[in-house]
């Protein structure tokens, strides 16, 4: 009977602690689930700031004026030195002939972008049958005047502490009351440059410097990191030498990426003599960054095909070369494309090795070869970032979707060759 | 483009080559039982083309300059030669803006002139002379295998062997890239610790790497103790990882334990995208979000909270690494084996007492090797820390001032203007090395934790 009351006894602290740990348990699983939301709602939120920031971008104020392409204005064997600021200012004027006073004028002249006359010279330039007419031209507005049109700057509060006095308010109200005001599609922001000019600035020449310093990356990283991947993975003995490189590649994946932009400094740079600021030297360098990422994907790639292919082949009387060509690359290859990609997005989305290697500097030019000056899209992002402009917050926000966007095809299209080329033996 | 021109000929000449090779295989054969298919023997043929060529191309192409620089110098007059090493990198660097045609409207000197128009003369005939050198190398060792093609050359196993070494220097391309890593950093260090003393940099409380312009000038000398701006560095770590660890282990023993196999699918690729986001993208995030918001909380709660403080940059740099410690703790509870959460539920535990007393401690090594790399990719983050950190390097305990890191000093020591030489930014390597030696250490650890931990349950 005693042992009866024992475990009469044990059983009741078992159930009179019972309530206390199921709820601790569940305790515990809601701050799992929580963890994961929290993880998830910090993605949601970041992508949700920068679309809200950004999307504004990719529209742009513009404004219409009736541009007066006097003859007498040109001299035709030197087009570019005409002036054409003054004909936007004359178009500017013939709107609101009341503007008297040069204060007040180089007020009203200030509405429209200072690019507003480069634009018209382009203009004439391409197409010089436009002397002597008159064109209705749509020509962007000062970023100001934008943001105030977006709500980004305020209306209201003392006159002295805004950008935009009452004056000028006044007449954006009138042309927009015209409808000689409007917000347009921001093909500029695709179409040009970097700019000191918010409303003229581009990520073209950005993209342009990513495409060149990626071509140079993919060419260097993909046949190397299949290469040195092949080699340890098929025919390395495994000697202390291999071992070594084993650990190198680990650790490299590892070390920090401006580390690499010292590297590049000090060797491609200073050693070389390579030119600063160029895709080839950034490609170099974030060549050797991908490179562990590429051999560890595509050595897990090669040794996912199973030992039963290269027996086959080699009891038919193929060298091992040919095992190797012929039927193991073949099989391994869509996983090391897909190690490939992820790297490449790695690469794209880099920053801190190419400011070592002076891909900061302002550059207006589109670049076209392998060494001119050109900086890439994620660097833009960092010198936009930091620019005094408010119109600058936005186009920084919508660089960073263009980047997201590409990285997000490029990620989508690994997943792609994983789901449509994964095979299980 | 036009250093361009001569390899593709010699791609040309080796595809030739291909072709000849391949013809004169399959007429030798005759009837007769090749050892190698004929693809081989023409490959081989232009195998013994592109190497020669190229490397003597290479040769040209690194030490042409170096060369070339010497004979030029050599004529100049005396006197422009004697004046230090300094004027002469000086002299140098003209002659080179000279010959390659970046000249700004400035006087210049006819024999500075006369130097460049040499080097350029000289630079063509070598050009024309290391042209014809490689094309008739590559020419001659062709025709060399060409004609010993026969049926009986092993050519196959010749193909063979070279593409192996190719493979073979491939795979050391690592080796090197880390022996050029440490050479690069190693040797400015170096250079840096001949003008500022070794204790005084891994000890010293002040770091404001500014040098005087002159000498007369106010604080005309710089100060290079590291010890604020490793203060800094790992005031922002430590931030970030305490808010990375909570979160991406409670969420690994989430996903692991607990959630639906349909939640867990779409869940843990969601939280991976947060390591794909680049940096610099957090970086504005950080500057534009979450800097505001917190200061504008502090203000709130009657808080002095600084503009660029390290909590908005640690919180942040969390939120990039909760990924590396989700994804690294979910590996490796996943490895512990089923049958000891069997005997703990046996037992009569819950599944949380299960994961806090018997899966957890199992999976320690890992964890901590996953927090390990976590750590040092927090301590290597340079974009976040540069957007949204300070630069003012100050001893303070207080996450709520600016501090500056070593990689935000770094970028500001070297992206702009700068001169070589200078302690300023040889500084800046010092600070690499120290970064480097920092990392290399806690992923060394952390692999050797990982690994170890590993065997124990295979």
């Amino acid at each position: 009977m005693q042992m009866n009351d024992k475990a009469q006894t044990t059983m009741d602290v078992v159930h009179r602690g019972l309530a206390r740990r199921y709820r601790r348990e569940r305790l515990f699983r809601r701050l799992g689930l929580t963890a994961v939301l929290v993880s998830i709602g910090f993605l949601a939120l970041l992508f949700a700031s920068i679309v809200a920031n950004g999307w504004t971008a990719f529209q742009q104020t513009e404004i219409l004026l009736d541009i007066d392409f006097a003859a007498d204005h040109f001299d035709v064997d030197n087009l570019a030195r005409a002036n054409y600021s003054a004909l936007v200012k004359q178009g500017l004027r013939q709107l609101f002939p009341d503007v008297r006073g040069r204060k007040d004028r180089r007020r009203l002249y200030r509405l429209v972008s200072s690019g507003a006359a480069f634009l018209l010279q382009k203009m004439v330039m391409q197409d010089t049958s436009l002397i002597g007419t008159r064109q209705r031209v749509w020509l962007p507005a000062d970023d100001e005047v934008d943001m105030l049109i977006k709500g980004h700057i305020s209306r209201v509060g003392p006159e002295s502490q805004r950008r935009l006095s009452d004056r000028q308010i006044a007449w954006i109200d009138h042309l927009t009351a015209l409808g000689r005001l409007k917000k347009r599609f921001n093909t500029t922001f695709f179409t040009a440059g970097d700019s000191r000019e918010p409303e003229l600035a581009g990520i073209r020449g950005a993209m342009t410097g990513s495409l060149l310093t990626m071509l140079v990356t993919l060419l260097l990283s993909f046949p190397m990191g299949v290469a040195a991947a092949v080699y340890l993975e098929e025919f390395a003995p495994r000697t202390w030498w291999t071992d070594l490189i084993e650990v190198n590649i680990n650790n490299l994946a590892a070390v920090p990426s401006i580390v690499f932009g010292l590297l590049g400094l000090a060797f491609f740079l200073d050693v070389l003599g390579l030119p600063r600021s160029a895709p080839l030297v950034g490609g170099m360098v974030l060549s050797l960054m991908t490179l562990p990422t590429i051999i560890i994907a595509s050595r897990a790639s090669l040794k996912s095909v199973p030992p039963s292919i290269r027996e086959a082949a080699l009891g038919i009387g193929a060298s091992r070369m040919q095992v190797i060509v012929h039927h193991v690359l073949p099989l391994a290859m869509p996983g090391m494309m897909t190690g490939t990609i992820i790297g490449m997005a790695q690469a794209l989305g880099e920053t801190a090795p190419l400011l070592m290697i002076g891909m900061v500097a302002f550059i207006v030019d589109v670049p076209s070869t392998l060494t001119d000056p050109a900086t890439v899209l994620p660097v833009q992002i960092y010198l936009w970032a930091d620019a005094p402009e408010r119109a600058f917050v936005e186009r920084t926000a919508a660089a960073i979707m263009v980047l997201l966007a590409f990285l997000i095809c490029m990620n989508g299209l690994a997943v792609f060759l994983r789901r449509r080329f994964e095979r299980r033996w | 483009m036009s250093f361009l021109v001569v390899p593709c000929l010699l791609l040309l000449l080796a595809s030739v080559a291909f072709v000849q090779g391949k013809r004169r295989a399959l007429a030798v054969a005759a009837g007769e039982r090749l050892h190698s298919r004929p693809w081989y023997h023409g490959m081989l043929v232009a195998l013994w083309c592109l190497i020669p060529g190229l490397l003597i191309y290479l040769l040209w192409v690194f030490f042409a300059d170096s060369i070339l620089t010497r004979l030029v110098l050599q004529e100049l007059p005396r006197e422009m030669l004697a004046r230090g090493a300094a004027q002469k990198t000086l002299l140098v660097n003209d002659l080179h803006n000279l010959v390659a045609g970046h000249v700004a409207a400035r006087d210049i000197d006819p024999v500075l002139q006369q130097a460049a128009d040499h080097y350029r003369a000289l630079a063509a005939t070598g050009r024309m002379f290391m042209a014809f050198l490689m094309l008739g190398t590559a020419v001659l060792s062709a025709a060399l295998v060409y004609f010993r093609i026969s049926p009986d050359l092993r050519s196959r196993n010749h193909v063979e062997q070279i593409i192996r070494v190719g493979l073979l220097l491939c795979s050391t391309v690592a080796v090197l890239t880390t022996i050029g890593i440490v050479l690069s950093v190693l040797f400015e260090s170096i250079r840096f610790f001949r003008q500022v003393p070794l204790a005084e940099f891994l000890f010293g409380l002040k770091w404001s790497p500014q040098m005087a312009m002159r000498a007369d000038q106010v604080a005309s000398s710089g100060s290079f103790g590291a010890v604020p701006v490793l203060a800094g560095t790992f005031m922002i770590s430590a931030i970030a990882l305490a808010v990375a660890v909570p979160v991406g282990l409670m969420s690994a023993i989430y996903l692991s334990e607990y959630a639906a196999p349909g939640v867990r699918t779409w869940a843990k690729p969601a939280m991976e995208i947060l390591a794909g986001v680049p940096t610099v993208v957090y970086g504005f995030f950080a500057a534009l979000v979450v800097a505001p918001c917190i200061r504008d909380v502090g203000t709130m709660a009657g808080l002095d909270v600084s503009s660029e403080s390290a909590l908005a940059a640690g919180l942040v740099m969390g939120i990039m690494i909760i990924p590396f410690v989700s994804s690294l703790s979910d590996d490796v509870i996943n490895a512990v084996p089923q049958s000891l959460r069997d005997g703990s539920y046996g037992l009569g535990a819950t599944r949380s007492e299960t994961i806090i007393h018997v899966v957890l401690p199992a999976a320690l090594p890992g964890i901590v090797g996953g927090i390990l790399l976590a750590a040092s990719r927090a301590i290597g983050e340079t974009m976040i820390v540069v957007m949204a950190a300070g630069l003012s390097a100050r001893l303070t305990a207080n996450p709520l001032e600016a501090v500056t890191t070593v990689t935000v000093q770094i970028v500001t020591l070297l992206v702009g203007d700068q001169e070589f030489d200078s302690p300023k930014t040889l500084a800046a390597f010092a600070l690499g090395l120290l970064l480097f030696v920092v990392t290399l250490l806690l992923n060394v650890v952390a692999l050797y934790v990982v690994r170890r931990y590993r065997e124990e349950y295979e």
